[in-house]
């Protein structure tokens, strides 16, 4: 399942569109804390936060993930979202809450990060 | 003789630029063709110091070489230092302020990520005047 497949699914809307939203989801994670993610999260992971500034970009990012998704219709600045495309990262909106998102992940069968 | 040396200073605070030392580390590597598993440790390691400098110092430098032995950060700051070593290498022990743990950091989890995906790891610290970090990535031959 790529990003686009995966927006579709979740009925998520793409906040910064253009960005190539090609690239094949590996796993799902659902976590706040950065440094935890950092510990934790893995290249082609589908990151869901509700952290919504700048530093978010950069973990996914040096971490080589495949999207973050932000729930509950969490705004967004547009110099973020411009960072995001700048480094190639997707970022998908959805009024769904973390739980929920992370449920339709899961039913579709993607895995925890594996490093 | 190094291939690669530059000096990338990190201010105090600077919480919009905070990565962006760390993202040009990687993209640095990854023209040279650096493995992916080791970049990805080297990038954990690179942003959770740059991170530090800027949420706990007061200012600092990332120095950033490659020779045919590996990767080599080198990170001095300019105070104030870390009273106790022990206690801050402790994952889920942190000192960083409300305001800075509502953005997502403060996990209490950066030098001990640090100290997990380096190398080699060696910190130093004196109260009043600085804490240097040496940070070692091997690269496989």
């Amino acid at each position: 399942m790529n990003v686009a497949e995966l927006a579709q699914i979740l009925d998520a809307k793409v906040l910064n569109p253009g960005v190539d939203l090609n690239r094949e989801v590996e796993s799902g994670y659902v976590c706040d804390l950065l440094s935890w993610v950092m510990a934790k999260g893995a290249p082609g992971c589908a990151w869901i936060t509700v952290m919504n500034h700048m530093n978010v970009i950069a973990v996914a990012t040096l971490l080589d993930m495949a999207c973050v998704i932000l729930p509950e219709n969490i705004a967004i600045e547009q110099a973020t979202l411009d960072k995001a495309t700048e480094e190639e990262i997707p970022v998908l909106g959805s009024g769904k809450t973390s739980y929920e998102l992370a449920g339709l992940l899961y039913a579709q069968g993607v895995p925890n990060p594996v490093k | 003789m190094p291939l690669i040396a530059e000096v990338f200073p990190v201010e105090k605070d600077d919480f919009v630029s905070a990565g962006e030392v760390s993202a040009k580390i990687k993209r640095t590597l990854k023209k040279l063709g650096v493995d992916s598993s080791v970049l990805r440790r080297i990038s954990v390691c690179s942003y959770e110091v740059e991170l530090n400098l800027v949420i706990h110092s007061l200012g600092g430098t990332i120095d950033f070489s490659v020779d045919e032995d590996g990767v080599t950060l080198l990170i001095r700051d300019r105070g104030p230092g870390i009273p106790d070593l022990d206690l801050a290498m402790r994952e889920g022990w942190s000192t960083a302020p409300e305001s800075v743990r509502n953005m997502g950091f403060g996990a209490g989890m950066g030098l001990p990520n640090m100290k997990r995906n380096a190398d080699e790891f060696d910190i130093q610290s004196t109260v009043g005047v600085g804490t240097q970090i040496l940070m070692k990535f091997h690269l496989k031959k």
